[in-house]
């Protein structure tokens, strides 16, 4: 056993659970502070931005240490892979949040509109990928990621539909065109939220698998199988 | 140019302690094959087996087919014409020490009754600018001898040898345990050019050595082959728990 490089992965692990806290937090934040139409918690939202930013850079560290100094192999060398991966989708996650309170901070200064939206059920179904996408590293199960991927359609439907809808409304009562293009741009970023809830769950299974989910790679395009056959016997 | 090696069913015992078990695996002409496994996994017994050393051993033997290419090497095929084509390097270098750089490079033509001198005079430096030793030894060849060249230079010398009898497979158990990293990473630098015309298979215990040099990877636990693939694939995603064990230091 290496005591030394368990320690390093056991570490990467930690610091990238704590950060997916963070990122989760920051995102359930800015969309109740939508919601309730709270500066107090969008505020909040910013200055997690940093921490985050700040778990980003000491993850990639810490995985640059482990593949230079280790030589991880098979299903260490994965699971350090994802893990940068994953860092970085978070760190995307926590810049969403943001986006999500500034929208909500131009929002508090104008009326208040009755919108054809939910984003309180789009932002439940979001945080919900997120979490799971997370708990699906926590337990190292890709049964749990897969879940996440097929979760990603139903996101992507309900902002199409809010598109069509807002747009409507924009036409329809253009005094509120600013509301309605907010929450536009909110249903925007919790969708890209959800994309990134899907890559980190793609992550997970080539953690524990060693597949290639992504872009539906192995329907697609299966990677050349070579056999090792002799030639020339 | 080089040629597969077949091999199937291939047992081997030390008396009647068994150290191979049914070892079956088609190796690719020209490009380089690594066999890794833990120590006392078979790993060496196995590349011995390859050219009849196995049996040099009192009360050791093996079973199975083998084929160098169109050579069916354990059905009457005479050892020695196994051995002259194909070469060995080992752990440690072993220059005959007595003998000048030209003459351990000339040994083995020499032995076979080889006597045309320019002739040889051509082979032995093909041979050493092939294990890319050339430059560093042109102008000492008759003077010094092989025990006078660093550990590293000795090691490409008896790279030499082997290839001065133009084997078309060349195995190599170790080849750079002994060596510093400067050496070693000549040694696999060579590896790489040699490939264009000869079949290597090389025993490591280096993991990353093996991931360097060689397209196949072949895994040996307790006589067995375990795994045997493409290297990207065994040190990614190797199929079976017990290679993962092993190459990520799980055991072993």
């Amino acid at each position: 056993m290496r005591t030394r490089f368990q320690q390093g992965l056991d570490e990467l692990r930690t610091r990238l659970l704590r950060m997916g806290g963070m990122a989760e937090q920051a995102v359930d934040r800015a969309c109740q502070a939508y919601i309730d139409r709270d500066l107090n918690r969008c505020h909040m939202v910013l200055e997690a931005e940093s921490k985050i930013n700040q778990a980003e850079r000491e993850i990639d560290l810490l995985a640059f240490d482990l593949l230079a100094m280790q030589q991880p192999m098979a299903v260490d060398l994965r699971f350090i892979l994802a893990v940068t991966k994953i860092n970085s989708d978070l760190e995307r996650v926590g810049d969403q949040a943001v986006n999500i309170a500034e929208r909500v901070m131009d929002l508090v200064e104008l009326p208040k509109a009755d919108l054809p939206v939910d984003i309180a059920r789009m932002a439940a179904a979001v945080s919900a990928m997120v979490r799971r996408a997370l708990e699906s590293f926590i337990e190292g199960k890709a049964e749990l990621a897969q879940a996440v991927l097929e979760m990603d359609n139903v996101v992507d439907r309900m902002r199409d539909e809010a598109f069509i809808n807002l747009v409507k409304t924009m036409n329809e009562r253009p005094q509120i065109t600013r509301q309605a293009l907010d929450a536009l741009l909110v249903a925007r970023n919790l969708e890209r939220v959800a994309d990134h809830a899907t890559n980190i769950a793609e992550d997970v299974i080539f953690w524990v698998r060693g597949a290639d989910v992504r872009h539906n790679a192995q329907q697609e395009n299966p990677p050349q199988e070579v056999t090792p056959r002799a030639t020339g016997v | 140019m080089g040629v597969g090696i077949k091999v199937e069913r291939l047992n081997a015992w030390f008396g009647n302690v068994q150290a191979l078990h049914d070892i079956s695996m088609e190796i690719a002409a020209n490009h380089a094959t690594a066999i890794i496994g833990p120590s006392g996994c078979g790993k060496s017994t196995f590349v011995r087996c390859l050219n009849r050393m196995h049996e040099t051993i009192p009360e050791a033997r093996a079973s199975g087919k083998v084929r160098i290419g169109d050579l069916d090497i354990y059905n009457g095929t005479a050892a020695v014409q196994v051995r002259r084509r194909i070469g060995m390097v080992f752990q440690k270098p072993n220059p005959f020490p007595t003998m000048s750089i030209y003459d351990n490079v000339a040994a083995g033509l020499k032995l076979n009754g080889f006597r045309d001198r320019k002739r040889l005079g051509e082979i032995v430096e093909r041979s050493l600018k092939l294990s890319a030793l050339w430059d560093e030894v042109k102008d000492s060849l008759k003077k010094k001898s092989g025990a006078s060249l660093s550990g590293g230079q000795q090691q490409r010398l008896c790279i030499a040898r082997a290839l001065a009898v133009e084997p078309e497979v060349l195995l190599m158990d170790e080849p750079c345990s002994a060596l510093d990293p400067i050496s070693t990473g000549k040694i696999e630098e060579l590896i790489f050019q040699l490939k264009e015309n000869f079949t290597i298979v090389i025993v490591t215990h280096n993991m990353q050595q093996a991931s360097r040099v060689a397209e196949f990877t072949g895994f040996f636990l307790l006589g067995k082959l375990i795994e045997f693939d493409r290297t990207e694939k065994i040190f990614t995603t190797p199929s079976d728990k017990r290679t993962e064990d092993y190459i990520t230091g799980r055991f072993g």
